[in-house]
């Protein structure tokens, strides 16, 4: 009775065979990895440049972090109008036609972005001081119209607004008690106290920092850091490193789709750029079955400089 | 004629003996620990798959010391740095061969006569290695990780596995990166090694015994 292990040794009927250590070229290879690493680390380092806190960035950009802190408690940020996962705004999730993968798992990882951004942390920082007290109280006793107009008026005053000393300061108008509550912020942010109250679940262990990224993210601070490291999308981001470094090159193929229209300003653009990716992987895959793609080895000859031993009948 | 042991015969209900028995018969020692290859193996490109491997190892090597002292360590600590620019390293050394690797089969069109399984499963590295990767990136705990994260999110939600795959959580992210993806990487590794094995390597391109690609072997 015949086994496959006899099927390659029927392959081989005829084949001149040579000695080969499989072990000592493993370990060469491993000697030699290990070494060219070794000078790489030695030579270039790597990439470590600090995270962003919530503390650095309202000490950095304070008038973008308040701007930003009141697009949350507006509802009008990017979080608050994301959609799935984080909450139920209409029509915008990504789609393509009926398809909607974003809404399968509904709204897994609620966040008001209100209370959890501002009003939440706020009255978590309100103990002993009074003037924030009243002000958390005068908002939230506010019908949404009232809260609304005082947020309009505010958001359109800190379109020219200046820092002074650590302070936002903005033209004077009926802003009601926003300008307290974005000044309190500000400064429990400044301290690092919001970095601590944003992670504050009444659970001791904190790792999972989904809130003061989403935070981070829909401010303009961190974009322009990235900006500045080019890291955008537009810039082939996803595949750079800050620095100089070589970053995760072997995603061109995912993030050239961003450099080109129409998925450039597509708004559906991740979840066709996903989709075209994973067919390209199905398709190299399945290579071995597809005609044409399969034969191209046999019309680009590079098969004769790997086996010119062989080719040359030279056993 | 074959020099292989002899296969013992089947005990009806034995799964032990059934698997070792379906081992035997596909994988015998000499096949998976070679002494002696055709010899058109003397090229090479058959360094390249070797050298990922290596790579590999030295990924893996440097992530256990990394993993041991802990996520800060490496961003408070000399030493701790150079590790990680090791591991940093590594990672791009073990790209660099696995796409020669690739580009490498695919102008020998590795897949012929019954290879297609092991080129798919040698895709499925690269795919699984690419994710793997990424959630180190975003493990990082430093402004690149920030920014990935940030923008990768998108990604993730539009095609509904940010509910199960959530790249804002470190805690998540960095259980995979350590645990779950290594595991899965080097066992599809080892698939695929002990595929090539199973099979040897293929002949030269218009070899005159080669059979049609997607012919499979006669069953005992």
């Amino acid at each position: 009775m015949t086994s496959p292990a006899d099927a390659q040794d029927r392959y081989y009927a005829g084949v001149p065979m040579v000695p080969f250590d499989l072990v000592k070229e493993l370990v060469v290879a491993l000697v030699g990895v290990g070494l060219l690493v070794v000078i790489l680390a030695a030579a270039f380092s790597a990439p470590d440049v600090p995270a962003v806190t919530i503390a650095s960035w309202a000490h950095a950009d304070p008038v973008d972090f308040v701007t930003t802190a009141t697009a949350e408690l507006q509802g009008t940020s990017g979080t608050a109008q994301y959609g799935p996962p984080y909450n139920t705004t209409p029509d915008a999730a990504q789609a393509v036609g009926p398809i909607v993968p974003q809404e399968w798992a509904g709204v897994s990882t609620p966040i008001d972005t209100a209370q959890d951004f501002v009003l939440h942390p706020l009255a978590l920082a309100a103990t002993g001081n009074a003037s924030l007290t009243a002000a958390l109280s005068v908002y939230n006793s506010a019908g949404v119209t009232q809260q609304q107009a005082w947020l309009d008026a505010y958001t359109t005053a800190l379109g020219s607004a200046t820092a002074d000393n650590g302070a936002v300061v903005v033209a004077s108008g009926d802003y009601g008690p926003v300008p307290v509550l974005m000044a309190n912020l500000l400064g429990v942010a400044r301290t690092g106290g919001l970095d601590a109250l944003l992670l504050q679940n009444g659970r001791f262990y904190q790792t999972d920092l989904t809130l003061p990224l989403l935070f981070l993210g829909d401010g303009n601070y961190l974009a322009t850091l990235a900006a500045d490291q080019h890291l955008s999308g537009d810039q082939w981001g996803v595949m750079n490193e800050t620095g100089n470094y070589p970053g995760q090159t072997w995603l061109w193929l995912y993030s050239i789709w961003y450099q080109v229209p129409p998925f450039n300003s597509a708004p559906n653009a991740d979840l066709v750029i996903v989709g075209i990716v994973i067919t390209l992987t199905v398709l190299l895959a399945l290579v071995p079955f597809i005609p044409v793609l399969r034969d191209i080895p046999r019309w680009i000859p590079v098969h004769r400089l790997i086996w010119r031993k062989y080719y040359r009948g030279d056993p | 004629m074959s020099d292989l042991p002899q296969v013992p015969e089947a005990e009806p209900g034995n799964w032990t003996l059934s698997i070792r028995r379906f081992i035997e018969r596909r994988i015998p020692l000499a096949h998976l620990l070679p002494s002696r290859q055709p010899y058109w193996v003397g090229s090479w490109v058959y360094v390249f798959g070797a050298v990922a491997i290596a790579a590999l190892v030295m990924v893996i090597a440097t992530g256990v010391v990394l993993v041991f002292f802990g996520p800060q360590w490496w961003h408070v600590s000399d030493a701790g740095h150079f590790v990680n620019a090791m591991h940093f390293w590594s990672v791009q050394v073990f790209f660099v061969f696995m796409v020669l690797h690739l580009w490498g089969q695919y102008f020998a069109a590795g897949w012929r006569d019954g290879r297609a399984p092991t080129w798919a499963v040698g895709v499925v590295i690269f795919a699984v290695s690419v994710v793997a990767t990424f959630t180190g990136y975003i493990a990082q705990q430093n402004f690149d990780a920030q920014w990935i994260a940030i923008n990768a999110k998108d990604a993730m939600n539009a095609v509904g596995v940010g509910a199960f795959f959530n790249v804002l959580n470190f805690g998540q992210m960095y259980g995979l990166h350590v645990m779950f993806f290594p595991i899965l990487v080097v066992t599809l590794v080892a698939v695929h090694v002990v595929l090539v094995r199973v099979k040897g390597v293929v002949k030269p391109l218009e070899a005159p015994e080669a059979e049609p690609p997607t012919e499979q072997e006669p069953q005992p």
